[in-house]
């Protein structure tokens, strides 16, 4: 029972997280790439949009620095420190490239996929090939840039 | 560089924002979980045994998001997709993998892993909107 309960759950906050990403406008591909645009017609929403994300979450893991386990059981999962290293940048760069390509990260595209549009269906593929192609290669990628 | 003032929308940003935030914090609280979507999809490409089924519920969530916007807000989300079948298909390959090997997106490292304060997190943050920066600057204002 609690078990479905969980899943409701998790449902329930993909809706939020959803929401949270249709009433920012970061569904919205021309306004993140507008975003991104320094050099053109600049709208900077896309600050306040993770300023007031953060603001949240900040004292949400304030209240949670402390927590072992979580509400519905389990053991809370704490990213690991790992140290930065070139994996962590190369890769935020390549992913940021993408971002600047098509205005698209995971969490719109979904989204957009939810609305129903054909374009996102295209890159939500293509982002799972990739995530896919990553996981086949990443461990040899890696060892072959030690 | 000049501020589209028409296009600049503060007040639905910072309410989305702070709902992102709510998402994020439910999520830690309740599951335990960094509310990282590249790390949840991620997970559903190679299923685990007993690992899917919660992954699998928040993308349904999140994909039927649209639906319930216009049921209970009467809200239509607006997206304009300019990008071509060529861009779309190599952005999602970078986007995918880039993600995969940077653990982690905007949500994941742009939203929680700054209000974790984890300097990490500030780096790969800092790295993605650099390169979509000069990405965009490349695009639209030298080619």
């Amino acid at each position: 029972m609690k078990r479905s309960f969980a899943l409701l759950s998790q449902f329930a906050i993909g809706v939020i997280f959803g929401l949270g990403l249709i009433i920012s406008g970061m569904t919205n591909p021309q306004k993140i790439l507008q975003f991104l645009d320094l050099a053109g017609s600049w709208d900077p929403s896309l600050i306040f949009v993770m300023l007031g994300g953060i603001l949240v979450s900040l004292a949400a893991f304030y209240l949670a620095r402390k927590r072992t386990e979580a509400w519905f059981g389990g053991l809370v999962e704490w990213p690991k420190s790992s140290p930065i290293d070139r994996h962590l940048v190369i890769g935020s760069l390549l992913f940021g490239i993408g971002w600047g390509v098509a205005g698209f990260c995971p969490g719109p595209a979904i989204v957009a996929l939810g609305s129903g549009h054909v374009k996102a269906l295209v890159f939500t593929c293509m982002m799972l090939i990739g995530m896919l192609i990553y996981q086949q290669l990443g461990s040899q990628i890696k060892n072959r840039l030690h | 560089m000049h501020i589209d003032w028409a296009a600049f929308t503060p007040i639905p940003a910072l309410l989305g924002g702070i709902i992102l935030g709510l998402a994020v914090a439910l999520y830690i609280h309740l599951h335990g979980r960094i509310l990282g979507v590249s790390g949840i999809i991620g997970g559903l490409t190679k299923p685990q045994a007993g690992d899917w089924a919660w992954r699998l519920s928040f993308t349904l969530g999140l994909l039927s998001s649209p639906f319930w916007a216009g049921l209970f807000f009467d809200l239509q989300a607006i997206q304009i997709i300019d990008a071509g079948w060529g861009a779309l298909i190599i952005a999602g390959l970078l986007v995918g993998f880039g993600a995969s090997y940077g653990s982690g997106c905007t949500s994941g490292h742009g939203i929680c892993g700054l209000s974790r304060l984890s300097f990490r997190s500030l780096v790969a943050t800092l790295t993605f909107m650099g390169a979509g920066f000069i990405t965009v600057f490349l695009l639209r204002h030298v080619f």
